[in-house]
């Protein structure tokens, strides 16, 4: 079932399978290996609820929900 | 920008013996992700010969230094910034991409590059380093972190990975010094080996669609390898990079290439990545071994505290008192050495002297000034031994994390909240560690508002006008007026400072919200050496450049405030003589000018003169009032001066000149005034130094000012229109 990486519940895993939003920050996702097919887990959400904590390729990276939003996973 | 400069990087790129140029040094440039343990590797290569300065224009950092081969030939290192891509997308960036392609001014293009690569995490750090091997200049793989690797059941092999390459993999462990003189010889030889070349084959739609665009780089001074790899990194990005500015008709060629892609059914913005990850996922599968250990790692069971809902903010807040408190206690024994030393050095220098304006100006100009300087280093070490500490264990991501979404509501950055609570300390320091801030604007904004947290130089105000003016009453059972008050005047400067944040980015730096894509790196121990070099390099930075300025403005507030020279009445105490002159120099004459200025605040010309004269830093406001009222030295605690201020009476009415609405209002005026002169000094520097940086400066001076005037007008006046004072 495809949904945004934003509403994946902590320790859930996805597989990326389309990217989108702001130029900039897809060039910056893709440049640290967050492409189409590439496998993700939201590790958590920060103390307010934003932003997230993603494990990917054997690291650990964070970004906004508003990015989340536009990564669809499944 | 002539043809035959243009063409220069492809002529220092031929692979010609690389210590002929440069009169026998060989030019090393080291790049790499952040995190993989570069800057170690850069100081174990380097010991402590190195230059800290910035790149022309930019406040990114540029770190150099040497070493000697074994053949005693001198090695010039560059410590590039660490980034994750070639993309050019931050000023970090372009920095490093135009260093390699031969286009970052000021810079030797470099002979050799060494790639900094993370065995822990090869796949994101092959990603970089394939990029800047398809730049065809000769390089060496530095696999860093093996030992980290292996722990966590990682094996990769360096001979493995240097054919799939085609350029030497040395294996390092950068914290031990291991595999540095291998890495050493490697740099040696690589200039004479072959450069390497892009190691997978693109769509041939889009490979077709590229060549204009690589011809189109070529004409512009590219030599043909380098152009394709900067073809394919144009395929994507929205800004082409100052670098390429002088390639003629790029952007239209960039244009049609990325059409005829879209019409081959491919995506410009993600082929490279897609294409290069879909290889390096190839690569990493037959140079490396994985065995899960099963069990939680270090860094994981720590952020299952660290950035836990309750316990997270819990312990971030206990770090930030930890350091604050620090800052503040640690500091005061050394401030109070630093201030015994100059007095002694004054006492000393003034035994020697004789008598008259040459001693006035040594000690009391010279010699005072540059003291009033050095009693920030204290604070200054202190808070970038903190900001040393939090970055280096990775800490400070992490803190980034917990506090971007509350920073987001004034329009500011996660990394913003660090800086700004430094600036309760000392605005200096703040201003200087606004540099881990990556997006400009956000950091500009950071450091427009910066000053008006209150920082330590104006607690001896608040003490003093509290001390005299705001009775000492209990409220509400257990809580005293006069801690109200000041946490009043420290509140008022915080929200103060968090409004003007988003009314800037609402307006003078308005830019879209700038994604927050950062990286949690592992938990690592700090290295002691990093420590110190940092530390030691702020230091000198601040000693250096704002000593200069500052040591100069004191001689001329001096200057100000001897002459021109009273002849004392006779009999007078030397306290009156002191008073008598002060009061009839060019300062006390510039406090009688601007009465008319400050009555509608409330204050007479002595007030203006204590304003006057503490321009330059705050505190001095202090002395200056003990100065005037013949107190001789005061401090913030004298009762003498509390008691003349108490007593003191308008000539003209008769009625007491300072109420504690005036003292209110004053403490007011002295929440957002900007001054302190070390403050607007590190503030030219960083916001880009010469007539930039002094533009910004000069706007926060003067909105600071007017946001001073005008709240202090408000309290004054309101407060006569409630029936107080």
């Amino acid at each position: 079932m495809a949904r945004p990486l934003s509403a994946l519940e902590p320790g859930e895993r996805g597989k990326v399978t389309a990217i989108g939003g702001d130029d900039d920050a897809v060039r910056r996702l893709m440049d640290l290996g967050l492409i189409r097919g590439t496998t993700l887990e939201l590790v958590r959400r920060a103390p307010l609820g934003d932003p997230l904590e993603v494990r990917l390729r054997g690291f650990m990276l964070t970004l906004r929900r508003s990015e989340a939003e536009h990564i669809t996973v499944e | 920008m002539d043809v035959a400069e243009a063409g220069a990087p492809a002529a220092t790129h031929a692979p010609s013996p690389a210590h002929v140029r440069g009169g026998g040094v060989l030019h090393v440039a080291l790049v790499g992700n952040p995190n993989t343990g570069k800057s170690t590797l850069f100081n174990a290569l380097t010991g402590m010969r190195q230059r800290v300065g910035n790149y022309s224009g930019v406040t990114v950092e540029r770190v150099e230094g040497r070493y000697r081969d074994a053949e005693g030939r001198s090695v010039a290192v560059l410590d590039l910034p660490g980034t994750y891509s070639l993309s050019a997308s931050s000023p970090d960036e372009e920095i490093a991409l135009g260093v390699l392609v031969g286009r970052a001014e000021g810079v030797d293009t470099p002979d050799v590059v060494v790639v900094v690569v993370d065995a822990q995490n090869l796949e994101r750090n092959l990603f970089l380093a394939s990029q800047v091997l398809e730049l065809g200049i000769p390089a060496v793989i530095a696999l860093n972190q093996v030992d980290a690797a292996l722990a966590a059941g990682i094996r990769v092999d360096p001979v493995e990975l240097t054919l799939e390459l085609g350029a030497p993999v040395v294996a390092t462990v950068a914290t031990k010094g291991e595999g540095l003189d291998l890495l050493k010889q490697a740099v040696n030889r690589a200039a004479a080996l072959p450069p390497a070349s892009r190691q997978f084959e693109l769509p041939a739609e889009a490979a077709a669609a590229l060549a204009p665009v690589e011809a189109c780089l070529v004409r512009g001074g590219f030599k043909p390898q380098a152009a394709g790899m900067e073809a394919l990194r144009l395929l994507a990005v929205t800004t082409i990079g100052a670098h390429l500015s002088h390639v003629q008709g790029l952007a239209e060629v960039v244009e049609r290439a990325r059409a005829e892609v879209e019409a081959a059914g491919l995506t410009p913005r993600s082929l490279e990545a897609e294409a290069r990850y879909g290889w390096i996922a190839d690569v990493v599968e037959r140079v490396s071994t994985r065995t899960h250990t099963g069990k939680k790692s270090f860094t994981e069971r720590v952020d299952a505290v660290a950035l836990h809902r309750v316990w997270g903010p819990l312990v971030f807040v206990l770090l930030m008192t930890l350091v604050f408190q620090s800052i503040f206690t640690w500091a005061e024994p050394m401030i109070g050495w630093v201030e015994t030393l100059f007095s002694a050095l004054g006492g000393a220098v003034g035994g020697v002297l004789p008598e008259g304006d040459l001693r006035s100006l040594v000690v009391d100009g010279v010699i005072a000034g540059v003291g009033s300087v050095l009693v920030f280093l204290p604070q200054i070490t202190i808070l970038f031994l903190f900001i040393g500490i939090l970055e280096d264990t990775g800490y400070m991501a992490r803190a980034a994390f917990i506090m971007d979404r509350f920073m987001r509501s004034v329009g500011l950055h996660g990394r913003s909240f660090i800086p700004l609570l430094s600036g309760y300390a000392c605005a200096v320091p703040g201003v200087m560690s606004t540099r881990t801030i990556e997006n400009p604007k956000d950091r500009l904004a950071t450091i427009m508002v910066l000053p008006l947290m209150s920082c330590s130089a104006r607690i001896p105000v608040y003490t003093l006008l509290i001390g005299a003016f705001i009775p000492s009453i209990t409220v509400a059972g257990i809580l005293n007026l006069r801690g109200i008050t000041l946490l009043a005047m420290y509140l008022l400067g915080t929200l103060t400072a968090l409004g003007m944040a988003a009314v800037f980015k609402k307006t003078l730096l308005k830019g879209r919200a700038r994604p927050l894509i950062m990286e949690l790196p592992p938990y690592r121990l700090p290295s002691v050496r990093s420590l110190a070099l940092s530390v030691s390099h702020r230091a000198s930075m601040f000693l250096r450049k704002a000593g200069t300025v500052i040591l100069s403005l004191s001689i001329v507030l001096w200057a100000l405030a001897t002459y021109p020279k009273t002849r004392p009445a006779p009999g007078a105490t030397p306290a009156v003589a002191q008073e008598q002159q002060l009061a009839n120099s060019v300062l006390g004459r510039m406090g009688h000018a601007i009465e008319p200025a400050v009555r509608p605040l409330g204050y007479d010309w002595k007030i203006g003169v204590g304003i006057v004269a503490s321009l330059a830093a705050r505190e001095v406001f202090v002395s200056t009032m003990g100065t005037i009222y013949g107190v001789g030295s005061a401090d913030e605690t004298s009762g003498d001066l509390r008691a003349k201020l108490q007593r003191e009476r308008d000539p003209r009415t008769g009625a007491l000149a300072y109420t504690p609405l005036v003292a209110v209002g004053l403490m007011v005026f002295y929440v957002y005034a900007m001054m302190c002169m070390s403050t607007v000094a590190v503030v030219v520097r960083e916001t880009g130094g010469g007539r930039t940086g002094v533009k910004w400066a000069a706007f926060q001076f003067a909105y600071m000012l007017a946001l001073a005037y005008g709240a202090a007008f408000i309290v004054y006046r309101g407060g006569l229109l409630l029936g107080f004072g």
